[in-house]
């Protein structure tokens, strides 16, 4: 700085010297609040930075596939499009409106209704396939968007919809295998950090927030062509027989894997209006019933386990009544001696009732829990039915007689299709199970591989003349099996007198048994009601193409097709 | 000393240089990565559908239709199935099997 006159400059001075330090503290000021802003407190501006370009993005996780046991998809979640508009920005010309109705599929005047509203946000369309939603927004009309969501669906339709069930909104099981399995099959998404640019792509992974978890798919113990095969004929049948519903369980003889289960009535999962409860039950496993003659089996073979009988042991059963207290116990035909093969072969009730009456109510009560009556089958599915097997204590004899032929408790069809795996597999139970490859569990003996041969063989008579279910029959294998046919029990107490239940428990080939079919068909009405009538020929179809769909090699002579004649009679069973 | 400041200087710009294109690089690469990210899960999906799509058209159900209505064919009746025994077991099984 000059100075250039005399007189103003003295004050000119003093006042530079108040500017410069004016502008001194300025300076200070300011660079102690640049050394506060990102020295001390940075967090507030590097927040500020951040919300710029860097965003938290979600990444989605699909649920599990569901697949049968060759690995045939069976329920498969796809991304649909949902068009949603917001209704106050949607502004269109009378001729794009049509042209977007028509892309929709939907009614130009519905969709009139749905952008009059003028409240925000409206779905137009919901769970388009992506090529039609593309469509939609080639059409470029402002504040028509798209959401992506997952719809889950059932290629096998009703045929297997009991099984798997079906989830609900957000991928929640309801029903089925997708709510048993739903933590395994359930995808958990994440989500992430990361920077974007001014384009709106995302240039650099910042973080991961939460890492998504991926549905895990789940292998089925199902078979889909037995599953089909197992549909079909239990279907025709309860449209033949005019019967209010039926189950179908087919079990592998040495594992226990359930290879089909299949209820009728059924429904379609991928379009579920107007369901029922009725409709979506899983019978099979759910429901109880009174298993009548099929327990047999089981009384026989308690008695040749305690040595109290053998096969050849003869039985009078004349004059085909037994009277036990006040009550009565029937056969359908009077008889005379029969051996105890003979016994099951007939199905005769007095018969199979003198030889349980010898056997201490507690030795049978165990051999039944040990065949798993009275406790859940252990598949782990929603509403698995346990069934009702009194205490032995407060056993009566009439009692302990009834539950001989399967009167007094009751069961589901798995359960039966299960307790006969003693049968198939040397006197041992194993677990049932819906899914594949499961580490062998060991089983449980039941009976010893000798007592389950020798009823094996009695079982083996059954459907071969002079027994009940000659139906049964399959060409080229050996079978066995019982039949059963019950009356319903009345929800007024005691038993309907014309409502029955029939059913029929076999396996084949009977050499060594590779498959247990259980078909039970609840109220026959068209003049049928037979196990051996109306549950044996289903059992025989089902049986023979899923043997032959295995390629089982056939264990009887394969020229010497035994068929029995149309008007072929079995011996009607006793109820 | 001016040499060795102006070589340093040099040294540093191209550093800063590289600093740049390799993050330029990253980028590009990074997006790649994105796109292609993208196109696998795309293709997994049309691969879901594609199975969907393939499991509706076999559906059991249809071909028996078809193999009925449109084919004429039929299931033959077990009186004109010929079973052949494939091998030595089989036959052996067969022969030994109880008679019915």
């Amino acid at each position: 700085m000059k100075q250039v006159g005399s007189m103003p400059l003295r004050v000119q001075s003093w006042r530079a010297r108040l500017i410069l330090a004016l502008l001194l503290i300025w300076l200070l000021a300011l660079l102690g609040r640049a050394a506060y802003l990102q020295g001390w407190n940075n967090e507030f501006l590097r927040q500020k930075g951040d919300a710029r370009y860097s965003r938290v993005i979600e990444i989605s996780a699909t649920r599990g596939m569901i697949t049968d046991r060759w690995g045939e998809p069976l329920a498969i979640s796809t991304p649909v499009e949902s068009v949603c508009a917001i209704a106050d920005e949607v502004e269109v010309a009378p001729a794009m409106r049509s042209r977007l109705a028509q892309a929709l599929g939907m009614d130009e005047k519905e969709l009139r209704q749905k952008l009059a509203k003028r409240q925000g946000f409206v779905y137009l369309k919901r769970q388009l396939p992506p090529e039609v939603a593309a469509g939609v927004m080639s059409l470029k009309i402002p504040g028509v968007f798209l959401q992506r969501e997952y719809r889950r669906y059932y290629p096998a339709g009703e045929v297997l919809a009991h099984v798997l069930g079906f989830t609900g909104a957000d991928d929640i099981g309801q029903e089925g295998v997708e709510l048993a399995y739903q933590d395994w099959l359930v995808g958990t998404p994440g989500s992430k950090r990361v920077i974007k640019d001014n384009h709106g792509d995302i240039i650099e992974d910042v973080e991961s927030i939460r890492a998504p978890h991926l549905g895990r798919d789940l292998e089925l113990s199902i078979d889909r062509k037995i599953q089909y095969l197992a549909y079909r004929e239990l279907k025709t049948a309860v449209e033949q027989n005019r019967a209010k519903a039926g189950s179908i369980v087919v079990l592998d003889a040495k594992t226990g894997e359930v290879l089909a289960m299949a209820n009728q009535p059924s429904y379609n999962p991928n379009n579920r209006i107007d369901l029922t409860g009725s409709k979506t039950r899983n019978r099979a496993i759910t429901d109880l019933y009174e298993p009548g003659s099929t327990m047999k089996p089981f009384a026989v073979g308690t008695a040749l386990e305690i040595g109290l009988v053998t096969p050849d042991t003869v039985i009078q059963t004349a004059p085909g009544t037994l009277q036990i207290g006040p009550a009565t116990i029937h056969d359908a035909e009077k008889e005379g001696a029969l051996t105890v093969t003979q016994v099951i072969q007939k199905s005769s009730n007095v018969g199979v009732s003198k030889i349980i009456l010898q056997v201490k109510p507690e030795v049978y009560w165990n051999y039944l829990r040990a065949a798993g009556f009275g406790s859940t089958p252990g598949l782990n599915f929603p509403g698995e039915a346990t069934g009702k097997l009194r205490p032995y204590k407060t056993w009566r004899p009439i009692e302990q007689a009834t539950m001989a032929f399967g009167h007094g408790l009751s069961v589901s069809l798995l359960q039966m299709a299960r307790a006969y795996m003693a049968f198939t597999n040397n006197g041992e139970i194993k677990p049932v199970t819906l899914v594949k490859n499961r580490a062998s569990v060991p089983g449980k003996q039941v009976f010893s591989a000798e007592v389950a041969n020798e009823v094996k063989s009695m079982l083996e008579k059954v459907v071969l003349p002079g027994g009940t279910a000659l139906r049964a029959q399959v060409p080229s294998y050996r079978v066995a099996g019982k039949t059963g046919t019950a009356h319903k029990v009345d929800p007024n107490g005691g038993y309907s007198k014309d409502k029955y239940i029939a059913s029929f428990i076999g396996f084949a080939p009977a050499s060594n048994p590779r498959l247990i079919v259980a078909v039970m068909v609840d109220e026959p009405s068209a003049g049928q009601y037979y196990g051996g009538q109306v549950a044996a020929p289903v059992f025989s179809r089902v049986m023979g193409s899923a043997l032959r769909m295995l390629g089982v090699p056939p264990d009887a002579p394969v020229n010497n097709v035994m068929l029995p004649a149309d008007g072929a009679e079995e011996v009607p069973e006793s109820l | 000393m001016f040499r060795l400041n102006l070589a340093l200087f040099a040294i540093l710009l191209g550093c800063a240089l590289g600093g740049v294109s390799a993050q330029h690089e990253a980028r590009q690469k990074f997006g790649q990565l994105q796109d292609e990210q993208m196109r696998a899960k795309r293709l997994d999906e049309e691969w879901g559908r594609l199975q969907l799509e393939q499991s509706t058209w076999a559906m059991h159900s249809r071909i028996e239709q078809i193999a009925v209505k449109y084919l004429h064919m039929q299931v033959p009746t077990p009186d004109r199935i010929q079973m052949v025994a494939p091998d030595e077991r089989v036959r052996a099984a067969s022969a030994t099997g109880v008679g019915r």
